[in-house]
């Protein structure tokens, strides 16, 4: 029924309010299974790199400026490149990989690019702000780079990087819209086929506000998960009575 | 036990870099508490961390229980590293683990089991006090606190050999006074050479056996407490005695500093020593304390006497050490002699 809608004739003809649900769940779910897997792959793959390109710069546990260097280039490259450009440039490799050209299958190879080049830096940056001291405590006692980069980098940076983790998935969102406009389906595909196309107000308002409540709740969510990974942000035992002024 | 020979750091460049350590010897027997002190800046913390190879000596030798620490590859180095316990000032707890948590961080890396683990940490937390904290994390402890869990967790792999970096510095004195004195039990217990790092006097003081004094990258005095204390001519003797004010000499008096030479000096030995110079002693000022079980004495006394050999020979009679002060509060030689320089 949906894919006649799409396919029916080009005409102003609105979608009844009533029918809008119909049109737009689907989409959400297509959103949701793209963004999804982007983003496990995103983890999967960021994290090790960030981790790595943090510890090969300068100062790091297995310094070393002849591999630091290339890899943190090409990472540079995939964050420079706006998104809707990389999707075009790589559709060759897409195909390669997927076998096609639109769809969800396409839309996430080039997707994952840019999501982990994010993910690199922002893995990166929180695990510059994990003090040195902690670092070195470790080495002290005797720990392999492999053993200091989960334990200490990766565990006291983890609420930094599931604040990460929320940004880039708001910004893998954003991005499936934009690649719902090479056909790849979910919210952005229908906000630009009806929204846009056929000046369908009802439906542009209705993926807006399904967008906008999805980017609220992907915040609302992360945040809760950053307080709970913070040990002083939870309220855990009343250990210090609260102070009586004199 | 800790030896260090010779040992030279340059940061950076080794040819060109800043020289922090200076060929640099320094040893620390079993069961002994060797003090560092020093300006800040002087390289205690650079000491400490070559001394564990966290930073890597320039040139010199790091005999730690015998294995020479500079030839070591990064696997056996982590080996020896374990046989090194290491406290710092900040006390690098990870603030997502609990204190039993982070405990038993060095027993995870080596691989100890669950079960090992458990038994070994609770071990820790009864011996550092903290059974009752076990589950609290860092914020939720006292700096003092903190700080044995933070011993707690050097010592959770049984070393031989314990570094202290300012692992008192920032506490109150109470916790300072605690940390010191369980630094002392576990040396005797656990049979540890600690090379105890501070720039407070009264700890060293405390806890020390010996004391080195550390200035721009050089041990410029060295020594048994209880000797540096006794000699009136020591620069780290005169800073680690505490201070009390001596009243100024009187008109025609010349002030004298006089130290305890040996055990058994008479208690009357004030008009003993008047009746040897014929001429009348006053006293200015003194203190007497207990350093290791022996007794470390110093007076400032007002001599009439103007014959400075035939004083020393009378003091020296009675088991004492003395020196004539131009001033009462004589600043140390050098500090003058740099002054003079700029
Ligand atoms: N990683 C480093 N790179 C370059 N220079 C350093 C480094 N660490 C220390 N230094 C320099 O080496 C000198 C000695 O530093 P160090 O930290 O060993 O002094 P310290 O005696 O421990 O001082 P403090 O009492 O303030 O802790 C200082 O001049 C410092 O600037
Ligand atoms: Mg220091």
């Amino acid at each position: 029924m949906t894919a006649a809608r799409i396919a029916g004739p080009l005409v102003s003809v609105s979608v009844p309010p009533l029918e809008i649900p119909a049109l737009v769940l689907p989409a959400l779910v297509d959103t949701l299974v793209m963004v999804g897997i982007v983003m496990s792959i995103v983890v999967l793959l960021g994290v090790p790199l960030g981790a790595l390109v943090h510890n090969l710069a300068p100062g790091g546990l297995v310094e070393n400026a002849a591999l630091h260097r290339p890899l943190s280039a090409v990472i540079s490259i995939g964050r420079s490149l706006p998104f809707l450009i990389l999707m075009a440039s790589i559709m060759p490799f897409t195909r390669l990989i997927t076998g096609t050209n639109i769809g969800i299958a396409a839309a996430v190879v080039p997707m994952a690019i840019a999501g982990i080049a994010f993910f690199t830096r922002i893995v990166e940056n929180s695990l510059r702000g994990v003090p040195a001291d902690l670092v070195r405590v470790s080495r002290a006692a005797g720990a392999s780079p492999l053993q200091i980069v989960r334990t200490v980098q990766l565990g006291e940076a983890v609420p930094s990087i599931i604040g990460g983790l929320t940004i880039n998935t708001i910004a893998m969102i954003e991005y499936s819209a934009i690649a719902g406009t090479i056909g790849a389906g979910g919210i952005g595909y229908v906000a630009v086929t009806y929204g846009y196309q056929r000046f369908d107000h009802g439906v542009m308002v209705a993926t807006i506000l399904t967008l906008v409540a999805l980017v609220a709740l992907v915040q609302f969510a992360g945040d809760r998960l950053v307080r709970v990974a913070t040990p002083r942000a939870r309220i855990t035992r009343a250990t210090t009575p609260r102070s009586i002024p004199a | 036990m800790i030896k260090i020979d010779r040992l030279t750091k340059r940061y950076g460049d080794p040819e060109t870099g800043p020289l922090v350590l200076d060929s640099l010897s320094l040893q620390v027997a079993t069961r002994e508490i060797a003090a560092v002190v020093g300006p800040s800046g002087a390289g205690k913390s650079t000491l400490a961390q070559c001394t564990t190879l966290l930073e890597r000596p320039t040139s010199g030798s790091i005999v730690v229980n015998g294995d020479e620490l500079t030839g070591l590859g990064a696997r056996e180095l982590r080996l020896a590293r374990r046989r090194i316990g290491t406290i710092f000032q900040s006390d690098g707890l990870l603030s997502r683990r609990t204190a039993a948590q982070n405990i038993a961080l060095p027993l995870e890396y080596l691989g100890v089991t669950k079960a090992g683990v458990r038994a070994r940490v609770g071990e820790l937390l009864d011996r550092v006090g903290l059974l009752d904290r076990a589950h609290h994390y860092p914020h939720e402890l006292s700096g003092g606190q903190r700080q044995r869990v933070g011993i707690a967790r050097a010592l959770a792999l049984r070393p031989t050999v314990l570094l202290s970096d300012e692992a008192t510095s920032g506490l109150d004195p109470d916790s300072t006074a605690s940390i010191v004195a369980l630094l002392a039990e576990l040396r005797d217990e656990l049979d540890l050479s600690i090379l105890f790092i501070t720039h407070e006097m009264e700890t060293v003081l405390a806890v020390a056996d010996t004391v080195a004094r550390l200035d721009r990258g050089r041990i410029v005095e060295s020594g048994a407490l209880v000797d540096l204390l006794r000699d009136p001519d020591s620069e780290l003797g005169a800073t680690l005695r505490p201070h009390r004010a001596a009243q100024q000499a009187g008109a025609g008096e010349a002030p004298w500093r006089v130290q305890y030479g040996e055990d058994g000096v008479p208690a009357d030995w004030l008009s003993v020593l008047a009746a040897e110079l014929g001429s009348p002693v006053s006293l200015l000022g003194a203190s007497i304390e207990t350093v290791h079980g022996r007794v470390v004495g110093h007076a400032t006394i007002g001599l009439r006497a103007t014959d400075a050999p035939l004083t020393v020979a009378a003091l020296r009679r009675l088991g004492l050490e003395g020196v004539p002060v131009s001033q009462p509060t004589a600043a140390p030689a050098r500090a003058r002699a740099l002054e003079t320089a700029s």
